[in-house]
């Protein structure tokens, strides 16, 4: 039986619970997510393009799902110790799903910008969010149909219209639940022309002994000319899984840079899909994954140019340790319609234990004969002259493998254009590769955001 | 203790091959030691076996540095007691730069013996004293490690270092080759600048041009992986004139 059925039988037994504690949109989606659910199952290892990690696996655990909307106890204030020096975020956090804006964020939110629960956004501005809920995501994965399917909130963000927002945004995400539990999130984050932003996410377990699942589906709308930064960086922990499937379409001339950092997790699925509908764009999808002990971390990255002159840069590195696996499928497809693209993406990956494993997949889908496009993966170890040179001049074993590690990361962080986010994302991989905890609540930083 | 360095018998391999055949050497404080040989001899595999390179296997032998151990210390203590090794080809770290490598190792040793790192003002102070040692451009060392650094900078980079963490016994394998005339002069200079009544230097050479500017008082040649003679600076002229041939005849004659 497939792990589908037992949350397909909920939504059939619940739906009235679902609808009340969710809103306009989101309630007129569902009929939809259960139709394209009919006859389906969720991915396995013997689908194409999961080869490495079974969805089905992950959603098979009998997991309790909160769509009474019970308020689940959680340490927020504990969360606010995270943050970034020298950036004053406007910071909210998400319980689970449960949108819990900060005074600051009240305070400090600009004209023509909004953060806001997505169920609150969907009954005051009903008309933006029903245009835009679902139309990037695609009802075709039956993760996303799940996810589509019992998703009562999450958060909205809009950008207006030409406006610049000089402060990043950060949605600290906690999982928090007294017993296993799916969370089932979602995001719609609208750029609109012109506008420029910085979305800092991150992702930590507040109950890090009891197993915990999330479904997150991000949506992106990049509208023309507008530049969107977003960086996800994943804290959580062993018996935490994820399948996080971002969906993003970019207008004519605007630039998307996607970040997406796994630092500590258990078993993670991230999927990044970016659409190019509209000419002269620049698109980036940078990954970092640092795996030790058990974890499991596959990313599968797509970017379609559909239309000329756009240029794309995916860039993933991965460093495993012990027993972590890690996978990359990456895909860049130009279509007929796309002549001038040029399109680059490169895989890299060390494993440092013998018993690490990585599967790389890079591909190319080329359509059309004017174009610039590269790709390439390698998986190799670290380098040893570099370490004996390193220990020939006194630095300890361990402290030089340490650096070269880092130092192996160090262009993905470089791909990171908020200075600050660069510098907290740089100190917190040393502090994860040195081994110390790099969740932000045990970090020594001393980061309070006001 | 006069004796700095003793090398017994040493034997070692490399992929099971027997490159070291039964060194024996010894170095005292204040000695300049050079060891010529033709290509192939072993040289350079003496001088990573005494660095401790994880890629040789010592089979047999011993070798005491100021009393102690040697060959049972990991590469980075045997740093920190004082022997320094200057890379025939030093190795480029991308991503690593000069200062934090530096930074790293001078306070490694410093925890070694128990001390506090350095501080910031005194650190950055002592990086801007030694590179004066050998004129080393500032802007290296915001740079990685000998990433993009010419061969002349590569060379002088590894003396810079050599200055910064003050050996006793210090190593130069093949420092002269890639480098012209200045840089050469440059590097000896520098070489001979830190030279002390204390510290001993061993310079590995393929040529005699080196030892012009870095006067040695012992000339070995090393050759099939034994010292197979040991004589004074005129050694290295006379090599010098009449090239490895007449060693490598007679060696193989007594052989």
């Amino acid at each position: 039986m497939s792990a589908l059925t037992q949350y397909i039988d909920l939504y059939r037994q619940s739906r009235a619970e679902i609808s009340a504690g969710s809103a306009g949109a989101l309630n007129a989606l569902r009929p939809a997510a259960l139709e394209a659910l009919e006859g389906c199952r969720l991915p396995d290892r013997s689908d194409e393009g999961f080869e490495k990690t079974s969805i089905d696996a992950m959603f098979a655990p009998d997991f309790g799902v909160n769509i009474n909307r019970i308020a689940l106890p959680c340490d927020v204030a504990s969360a606010f110790k995270c943050g970034v020096p020298n950036v004053s975020s406007l910071l909210a956090v998400l319980v689970n799903d449960r949108f819990v804006p900060t005074a600051p964020l009240l305070k400090n939110l600009p004209d023509g910008v909004t953060v806001m629960s997505l169920a609150k956004a969907a009954e005051l501005y009903p008309d933006i969010v029903s245009r835009h809920y679902g139309s990037v995501a695609s009802l075709k994965s039956p993760g996303t149909a799940l996810n589509t399917l019992l998703a009562q909130d999450g958060v909205f963000i809009r950008i207006g219209r030409g406006v610049r927002l000089d402060k990043p945004i950060q949605i600290v995400t906690l999982s928090s639940a007294p017993v296993p539990m799916l969370t089932v999130r979602r995001m719609l984050i609208i750029a609109e022309p012109g506008s420029e932003a910085t979305i800092l996410t991150c992702d930590h377990a507040m109950t890090p002994d009891i197993p915990s699942l999330a479904s997150q589906v991000v949506e992106v709308i990049a509208g023309e000319g507008a530049r969107i930064d977003i960086c996800d960086i994943e804290e959580s922990a062993a018996k935490s899984s994820r399948y996080s499937q971002l969906y993003a379409r970019q207008e004519a001339g605007s630039d998307l840079a996607i970040g997406s950092m796994t630092l500590r997790n258990g078993s993670t699925r991230n999927e990044f899909s970016v659409n190019i509908c509209g000419p002269r764009c620049e698109s980036r999808i940078s990954g970092m994954a640092i795996g030790s002990a058990a974890q499991h971390i596959d990313n599968s990255s797509n970017i379609t140019h559909g239309a000329p002159r756009s240029r794309s840069n995916q860039l993933f590195k991965y460093v495993l340790d012990d027993k972590s696996t890690g996978a990359f499928e990456g895909s860049i497809e130009v279509t007929p319609d796309a002549p001038f693209t040029e399109a680059f993406q490169t895989d890299r990956n060390i494993l440092a234990s013998p018993d690490a494993r990585m599967h790389t997949k890079p591909q190319l889908l080329i359509y059309n004969d004017d174009v610039k496009c590269s790709h390439g993966a390698t998986t190799g170890q670290l380098d040893e002259q570099a370490l004996f040179y390193m220990r020939s001049r006194g630095i300890p074993l361990d402290e030089a493998r340490m650096m070269l590690m880092q130092a192996f990361m160090t262009e993905v962080v470089d791909t990171i254009r908020v200075e600050a986010l660069r510098d907290r994302l740089r100190h917190l991989v040393e502090r994860r590769l040195a081994g110390l905890d790099a969740s932000c609540s045990e970090c020594s930083a001393g980061c309070k955001s006001e | 203790m006069k004796e700095l360095l003793k090398v017994t018998d040493l034997h070692a391999s490399i992929a099971d091959k027997e490159i070291l055949k039964g060194i024996n050497l010894t170095v005292n404080r204040g000695e300049v030691h050079a060891i010529m040989g033709p290509n192939g001899s072993g040289k350079s595999t003496l001088s990573a076996v005494l660095a401790g390179n994880p890629a040789f296997t010592v089979t047999s032998g011993s070798a005491t540095f100021h009393g102690l151990d040697l060959l049972s210390m990991p590469p980075e203590n045997r740093s920190h007691e004082g022997l320094f090794l200057s890379f025939q080809y030093p190795v480029e770290i991308p991503g690593v730069s000069m200062v934090n490598f530096m930074r790293a190792a001078v306070n490694a040793k410093r925890k070694y013996f128990g001390e506090q790192p350095m501080p910031a003002a005194e650190f950055l102070k002592l990086m801007r004293e030694k590179r004066a040692v050998v004129e080393l451009d500032n802007k290296l060392a915001s740079r990685s490690v000998n990433e993009g650094f010419s061969g002349g900078e590569k060379k002088r980079n590894e003396i810079f270092q050599m200055a910064v963490l003050e050996p006793c016994l210090s190593i130069l394998d093949e420092t002269d080759s890639g480098l012209d005339i200045d840089a050469l002069r440059i590097v000896a200079e520098g070489v001979n600048k830190l030279k002390t009544p204390d510290n001993a230097t061993i310079v590995i050479t393929h040529y005699q041009r080196l030892l012009d500017y870095i006067k040695p008082d012992i000339v070995h040649i090393l050759y099939k992986g034994r010292i197979v003679y040991t004589g004074g600076p005129e050694l290295a002229l006379e090599l010098e004139e009449k090239g490895y041939d007449w060693i490598k005849n007679q060696v193989d004659k007594e052989a």
